[in-house]
């Protein structure tokens, strides 16, 4: 234990009170503790507007997966935040040429890349082994690089030139969807986010992701590695905080265009988000799944959050 | 100064009055090639079955009151047994070959245009509206979706490379009142392209045409419950799209009873696709050719006496050329040959229904009540029928309900605008988001304008063109999903690994 070789988790526990008196009396003795500084714990923000908030509410809560931190609790004022953000996110984001858009996501994998260890420690903290944490960081980068590269061929994939009767030049192309709120499963805590949200940025789209609630640090993390990006502000905001409690507001909000929701369809969420119209739409994986890069990297996923625009115009002298 | 100086232009210009000197000679269309039964039955399983229920109600022709016909009213047990018959015919016919589904596409193509004019003068008196556009417009548009996906039906592979398209089973189809037989046709031929079978309702004031589609079905020699058509009221639709037995629900119709199905759908995991209401901008430039912009306009709100979802309902004129535009839009209008749908010369015909007649005359005395400036065309209207004048409401306030509700008639809200930033932020200004129109002279400006209006179908120089080859569908609250084009079969496809529906 003294040669412990990952010594970042110790000092979190060191923080966190959960050593024993006679382990760190041990560690001194072998001089690993006393050449430290005071350990400084992270204190888990949400992410709204590319800014850090806490919840306004004042509220936190203990995650399941490590209920000595506390995370903010988002409350409804928070979402109301997080969609006004999302809607001056979204002219920059969609005003942005696909091209910058992939690059700027392709910088979100790099940003993974040099985080790795942090973002381990996140996955960590959420209750995986080092192993499991590894792969999962794998498969995010993985993905978030296929996205990358997808934003600027959304528009030939899935618009079209159209052959029409009479002299018409006409033609359809895609447009994101608008706002679009994503509850992400429990777990993955870090790919569950990314597989939803990844599709929607590609066709376009903000959002407004309430990520795991048992296992939330890799997922709030997430904004810190958007914040050195150059993902435009509101492009992504991140809310955590109770699902059961948050998800019944994402689907009533009038200003959310599309819902995303981890899990099987629920037909409370689709009957209040058919108040505005919303496109809705559920992914429900099996864990086996969830940890297939190819399961969660498809065009499929875009097109339920892109609309179709035809244009027509005369063909005349 | 400018704006009073093309107001003395455009009153100076001299005006021939032909309107009182003479008269259009009648040129009715004639109907002694086709009859119409006086009853007609359910067509399930590929035969005419009577309702369970052992009701019927009539049908009318708007023009003059007349009963037409009566149909059957379709209960729970009928809809049911519509459901049934199609899920018996799914297996065979979703393993039929492509090949196969695409020739019996192309046949009912082929009948539907050999029965042209039969199906235009039924869909005139049945629905009120003129003979020339059904024969234009109405049946040459349905017979060409059932071509057009005919051909889909042996290229799915080409559509959609790599996967394996799998139909989704059996579609409920909800359809309005407004184009019956070309609704009918939107919804059931990308329908049976991909494999799927169908229980289609049509509207309960205008069941007469897909009834006789269900002639060329058994011509065409379908295969029996591959397509049921199950006539009755709202409630009758209701039953349908809340069946257990279907895979999707496909409905065109009003956003309120569209959000109202999402809801009875919700949770079951099944397709839903919603063609809503819409209240479409209509912007002109002071750069635009005005005189084709006025005939667009016209185009734009009178075409089908406005009964059409993606009518452009709210004029948005350049400040500097308003005055010179309305002024040319009325005498335009003046002009719309208003009466008789079946005469050939008649541009626009009756009001659908005396419920329809009631809710527009209720939107008018809003607009009238709430300060806005009506302009009607004196034109003669019949004694019998339902009947309305074209109509203009100028002074018009963002506001008002005419700029905001949908009117479904022949009734346009003209407002103003100064800058290209300012029509968008109007234009948009809505929480529907079907189609759009723009005129202007000027290209660069047209793709901007068009980038930035929220809505499904953005007409440019031109308005209310409508082809199968051609996606249809709104953003917002004017539904999701699309018609026509190959992103309208898409709808009516599975591919594996995809997302669930609500």
């Amino acid at each position: 234990m003294a040669k412990d070789p990952a010594p970042i988790s110790f000092i979190q526990d060191v923080a966190r009170g959960r050593v024993s008196s006679a382990r760190l009396r041990r560690r001194h003795r072998c001089g690993t503790v006393s050449a430290m500084p005071v350990p400084v714990p992270k204190t888990y923000k949400l992410f709204v507007g590319g800014k850090f908030p806490r919840s306004e509410s004042g509220r936190s809560f203990q995650p399941t997966s490590n209920p000595a931190i506390n995370v903010a609790r988002g409350s409804r004022k928070d979402l109301r935040d997080a969609v006004v953000a999302a809607r001056a996110g979204l002219a920059v984001w969609s005003g942005s040429a696909a091209y910058l858009r992939g690059q700027i996501l392709y910088r979100l994998a790099e940003m993974l890349e040099s985080r790795r260890d942090a973002m381990q420690r996140e996955l960590q903290l959420g209750g995986l082994s080092a192993p499991l944490a590894k792969r999962e960081l794998d498969t995010a980068i993985s993905l978030t690089i296929w996205y990358a590269g997808l934003c600027d061929k959304v528009q030939s994939l899935l618009g079209s030139q159209n052959a029409v009767q009479g002299p018409f030049f006409n033609f359809s192309m895609v447009e994101p969807t608008g706002v679009v709120g994503v509850i992400a499963p429990d777990s993955p805590s870090l790919v569950g986010v990314l597989a939803l949200t990844l599709p929607l940025l590609a066709g376009g789209n903000s959002a407004v992701v309430l990520v795991s609630e048992s296992a939330p640090f890799a997922g709030l993390a997430l904004g810190e590695v958007c914040a050195s990006s150059d993902v435009p502000a509101g492009a992504i905001n991140v809310l955590s905080g109770l699902r059961s409690e948050l998800a019944p507001q994402f689907a009533s909000h009038r200003d959310l265009d599309g819902l995303l929701v981890a899990g099987a369809p629920d037909a409370a969420l689709t009957q209040s988000a058919a108040d505005n119209c919303k496109r809705v739409r559920f992914c429900y994986l099996s864990a086996a799944d969830w940890s297939k890069v190819e399961r969660l990297r498809s065009l499929t996923w875009v097109e339920p959050f892109v609309e179709l625009k035809t244009l027509w115009h005369p063909v005349a002298q | 100064m400018a704006k009073n100086g093309e107001k003395q232009q455009a009153t100076g210009t001299p005006e021939l009055v032909f309107g009182g000197v003479w008269k259009y000679d009648p040129a009715p269309e004639s109907t002694e090639h086709f009859t119409i039964a006086p009853r007609y039955e359910l067509f399930v399983g590929g035969e005419w079955k009577a309702p369970k229920t052992g009701k019927y109600f009539a049908t009318i022709d708007p023009a003059t009151e007349k009963p037409l016909s009566e149909v059957a009213l379709a209960g729970d047990k009928d809809v049911d047994a519509a459901v049934k018959a199609a899920q018996k015919a799914f297996p065979a016919w979703s393993k039929l070959s492509g090949e196969d589904r695409g020739r019996y596409l192309f046949r009912i193509a082929r009948i539907l245009l050999e029965r042209a004019r039969e199906f235009a003068c039924l869909e005139t008196l049945d629905n009120g509206k003129p003979i020339k556009e059904t024969r234009d417009v109405d049946v040459p548009l349905a017979a060409q979706h059932f071509f057009y996906h005919a051909g889909w039906a042996d290229k799915l592979d080409l559509l959609f490379p790599g996967q394996t398209p799998e139909p989704l089973g059996v579609i409920g189809q909800v359809i309005p009142w407004n184009f019956p037989l070309l609704m009918a046709a939107w919804k059931i031929a990308p329908a049976l392209a991909a494999g799927n079978c169908v229980v289609l309702k049509p509207a309960e004031t205008s069941p007469l045409t897909a009834l006789r589609l269900c002639e060329v079905f058994q011509q065409a020699g379908l295969p029996a419950g591959v397509v049921n058509i199950i006539t009755g009221d709202g409630k009758t639709g209701a039953a349908l799209v809340r069946h257990p037995g279907l895979a999707k629900v496909a409905f065109t119709g009003s956003t309120e009873v569209g959000k109202e199905i999402q809801r009875a759908v919700a949770g079951r995991g099944i397709e839903l696709t919603l063609e809503l209401g819409g209240k479409a901008a209509h912007l002109v430039f002071e750069d635009a050719a005005i005189d084709q912009a006025v005939e667009g306009v016209v185009r734009g709100i009178f075409f089908n006496q406005g009964h059409v979802c993606c009518a452009g309902s709210r004029l948005l004129v350049q400040e500097s050329v308003h005055d010179l535009f309305v002024q040319k839009l009325q005498r335009r209008m003046a002009r719309i040959r208003v009466g008789n749908p079946m005469d050939k010369n008649t541009d626009m015909g009756a009001i659908h229904s005396a419920a329809q007649l009631a809710r527009i005359r209720e939107l008018v005395a809003a607009g009238v009540e709430g300060g806005a400036n009506l302009h009607q065309s004196a034109c003669e209207l019949p004694k019998k029928g339902f009947w309305f004048p074209p109509s203009l409401f100028t002074e018009v306030a963002m506001s008002h309900r005419i700029a905001r509700e949908e009117v479904f008639g022949p009734v346009l809200a003209v407002l103003t605008f100064r800058t290209p930033e300012e029509a968008v932020e109007k234009a948009n200004n809505t929480s529907y988001g079907l189609s759009a129109g723009i005129w202007t002279d000027k290209g660069a400006r047209i793709l901007w304008l068009a980038e930035r209006m929220k809505a499904g179908v953005v007409w440019n120089n031109t308005y209310n063109r409508f082809d199968a080859a051609s996606p249809f569908g709104g953003y917002k609250e004017s539904g999701f999903g699309r018609e026509g084009g190959r992103q309208g079969l898409r709808a009516y496809v599975r591919l594996a690994g995809g997302l669930l529906p609500g």
